[in-house]
Order: structure tokens, then sequence, then C-alpha cells
């Protein structure tokens, strides 16, 4: 492949087939620093990376901030419940304002969808999306799909199951956009209320039955029940959703051999997955936490050389 | 690899045989013990000459020398110069450099700049007694005070020139080429 021309990195949606196989092959180099002595190399010496974090998050944000400083970038955080947000200034004036810093690339998370286009009018710096809304969440995705690609050595031709709360998922959006490009079959599960009619048109199937989907997965990605967006509820109860989506030591005798369980984390065990399970499907999601790393440290070294 | 420009052959596979068997008996000339010898060959082919190296020397002496894999796409001063390479390839250094002469390898020198690259980087893996650099072919323009201890050829050159190694590892067939500049 040529140099890497893309600025910013804001969907999985933009990215070509050859993008994603890219990132992936820098992600195994990438891995390898953090095993090193000394867990460092200097490819952004002198690059400033801020984190904007508009919506909470402590594992995205650290693995970014880690990712930026293996990488020698100098990186400042913002969180919006510590900033100038809460004294009323815009986002608009709060990126003009870090602007003025001269940073080389944002790494953004914010609760609105699509509005990071937006942004990349208010600063020189590239910007990388840690999650925008119900949107796209591109390295999380990147992350699923490095592992299963680590995993079963290639990504070709898989039947993928997304679970839980497709509505509001932006890793199932990604992840959709990702494993199609490879011409997966993703179908995607879970109450009604939670799978839009949109989903149909992105060429995925929909079930509502657990249980017939799980049976030819390969791999499947459980999605965390968001208790705390959960302000208008989509099921009856927590109950009943475990009793249909959850998956159970009995639903995991079920799966084909060799399928993949992932869940981007935080588990709430016992919703999404038995703790009863947890050794058996732990070690895999600790994993996709070691490569969620070495997948942002590409994502940054493409966004920091990228020309301005 | 480039195609229809006019090329000139410098060095035919014999030549490469020869130029390499010598630079092994260099090597061991000024290092006589092969075990403290760690070869590290740079990213692409660094690498198989490294291991010809290794194999020349183990020829010799019947002892092999360590032998290590560095890319140091991450060390370069040009990242935003060019752009990112979408391509990081493998380092592989599995064993302890301290108290080891180090000797970095690399087809071609030119600049210098990918030997001060790599110093940096083998800095971090550790603290070698001494680090050498063989080359097969020296080309001159160097921007950085930097000389190589082996050289198995040195080739006047043009600036506007590229000087390619070919490596039956890699290209099939083991030959130097000039490409004249258009």
């Amino acid at each position: 492949m040529k140099n890497w021309q893309k600025k910013h990195i804001l969907g999985i949606k933009d990215l070509s087939r050859q993008a994603l196989e890219a990132v992936f092959s820098l992600t195994s180099s990438f891995k390898e620093i953090s095993q090193r002595d000394v867990k460092k190399v200097p490819a952004l010496r002198g690059k400033t990376i801020v984190n904007l974090f508009f919506e909470n998050s402590t594992r995205t944000r650290i693995s970014f901030e880690l990712a930026a400083k293996r990488l020698s970038a100098d990186v400042v955080n913002f969180s919006a419940s510590t900033s100038s947000l809460v004294k009323g200034e815009t986002v608009i004036d709060t990126i003009k304002n870090l602007e003025a810093y001269h940073p080389d690339i944002m790494v953004i998370r914010i609760g609105s969808s699509v509005c990071l286009e937006l942004f990349t009018k208010y600063t020189k710096a590239s910007i990388i999306n840690a999650g925008d809304g119900a949107n796209e969440h591109p390295t999380q995705a990147l992350l699923d799909m490095f592992t299963v690609q680590e995993v079963k050595g290639s990504l070709g031709n898989l039947n993928v199951l997304i679970t839980g709360d497709i509505a509001r998922s932006r890793v199932a959006r990604s992840n959709i956009f990702g494993f199609q490009k490879f011409s997966s079959k993703i179908t995607v599960c879970g109450p009604a209320a939670l799978i839009p009619y949109e989903f149909e048109k992105m060429g995925v199937e929909v079930s509502y039955n657990f249980d017939e989907a799980l049976a030819d997965a390969d791999v499947i990605i459980m999605l965390r029940i968001q208790k705390e967006r959960q302000d208008v509820s989509f099921f009856p109860s927590l109950r009943e959703y475990v009793e249909k989506f959850s998956l159970t030591p009995q639903r995991y005798k079920k799966l084909k051999k060799g399928c993949l369980v992932l869940h981007p984390g935080p588990v709430n065990w016992n919703v999404e997955i038995s703790s009863e399970i947890k050794e058996e499907v732990h070690p895999l999601i600790l994993k996709q936490v070691e490569n969620g790393l070495a997948v942002r440290m590409a994502a940054l070294y493409l966004a920091g050389g990228a020309k301005k | 690899m480039s195609v229809g420009k006019e090329t000139k052959k410098i060095f035919t596979c014999q030549d490469i045989e020869r130029a390499l068997a010598r630079l092994a008996h260099q090597v061991l000339e000024k290092n006589p013990d092969p075990g403290n010898i760690a070869l590290i060959g740079i990213q692409t082919r660094g690498v198989f000459l490294a291991k010809r190296i290794q194999a020349e020397i183990k020829k010799i002496e019947n002892v092999e020398p360590l032998l290590g894999i560095l890319d140091i796409t991450l060390y370069r001063d040009d990242l935003t110069a060019i752009g990112p390479k979408p391509q990081v390839k493998e380092t592989k250094i599995n064993f302890d450099l301290s108290g080891k002469t180090v000797i970095l390898v690399d087809d071609v020198l030119f600049t210098g700049r990918t030997v001060r690259a790599a110093l940096d980087e083998i800095m971090d893996f550790g603290r070698p007694q001494r680090i050498e650099f063989l080359v097969l072919v020296d080309r001159g323009y160097r921007e950085l005070p930097i000389r190589a201890d082996y050289v198995g050829k040195n080739i006047p050159t043009a600036r506007e020139e590229q000087v390619e190694v070919r490596l039956k590892e890699a290209d099939g067939e083991d030959t130097v080429v000039i490409i004249k500049a258009e």
C-alpha cells in the first residue's frame, strides 16, 4: 500500500479494506513494542495530542493516553466534568481554545453523532474518533477485528453475531462496516425495541432469538447493556433481558467449536455474560484490551504523520 | 522494483558471495570471539545479509553468532516529511545486548540517516559493549558524520542515481545495479 493519506480517522465506514489491512499489520508491529524493556519509540516525538472526552470513559482514554506516551508524544487530557463546559463554554469554543495550543492530534469522544466532521473546520489537528454518539467507535471495531484475525488467522467469510443494545451502539455500527468489508455475514440480535429498522438497510440479518442465532456464529460480540442510559426502558426488565439474551453456560455449550466471544468492556457479569463462564471467556476479552493499546498506537501514528 | 530505466550491473552473484566471505573474515579478525558477536540486520535486505554473514562465520569458526532483526521505521526523522509508511516490519532481538559487540548490517550506506535511527533504537534495547557497522555497498553522499567499519564495495554514484541491491531471498536473484536518473 502507498503512504497513508487520511488526515482524520472518523469512522470505519470511510476506510477501505486495504486501509484496514494496513492498520492490522501496523498493529502487530506495535504490539511488540509493549513487550520490550523500554516500551517507547520516538515516532511521534514533539507532537502534541489532546484527549478530549466530552463523555466519560476510563478504558478508552487510558488506552489512548498510554498509546500516545509509548510513541513519545506529549498528551493533555481534557474531560468535560472538570472543564469550562460546566461554566457554559460551548464545545466549538473549547476546540477553538485548544487549537491555540497547536495540537497535532485531537482524540475526541462526544455524546452526539456525526459532529466530528464539523470540528475539523475549527482545528488544523488530525481528529481521531473515540466514540461519537450512536455513530461510530472506529478503534473499538479495529481492535475487535484485529483480535479475531489474530486468533482465527484471517477475517474472511465469518458469521458474526452482535448481541445487545444495538440501537445505541456505535460499537455495533463500526463492526458492521468493518466486517462487511471482509465479506462476513453479520447478524444483529436483541430485544426488538433495540434494533431500529435502519440496520436491515445496512445489509445485516436481524434476529430476536439469541438461541437460534448463536448456533452458526464464528464470532459473537456481546454489547454492554448501558445501565446508565436505560432512562427510557426498551425492555421490560433486566431479568427478562438476561433470560433471553445473556450468554449462559447452557448457551455457551451450544456454540460452534472455536467460536470467539468478544465484549468491549466493562462486562456486567450475569447480565451480558454469566459469571459461571468467566474463566472461559475473560482471557479473550482481556486480550482485546491489550490489542486496543496497539491499535490506538497505529491510529495515532497514522494520523500523526499525515500531511497537515 | 524499477522497470524500463537504464541500469548498470556492478555486482554479480559471485561478487556478492566473495564480498560477504571477505567481510566475515574481517569481522572475525577484529572480533576473535564469535560467541560475543550479535549481528543485527536492518529490515529488509540487511536481515538477509546478516543471515548470510552469520552462516559464513559459522563455516569458518563453527560457532554461530547471535542474530537480531531491526525495523527502524519508528525511529526515522522524516515521518511528517514523507507521511507514515503504513508498514512497520518486525523487530526481533530476543537476547541481552549488554557486553556484546553489535554489528549492524545493511545493504546500502547512503545518507547515514538509517544508521542514525538504528543506533538510537539499539540503545533502547540495551547497552552493547561496542557497535560496528557492516554494509555491502557504500555509495557516498553522507548527511551525517557516520562511516562503516566493514564495506563490501565503495561505488561512486551520482546523487540522483539509485543503487539497488537485489537478493535471492526477496528478489529471486543476487545482484547490485545502479539505476540511472531519467
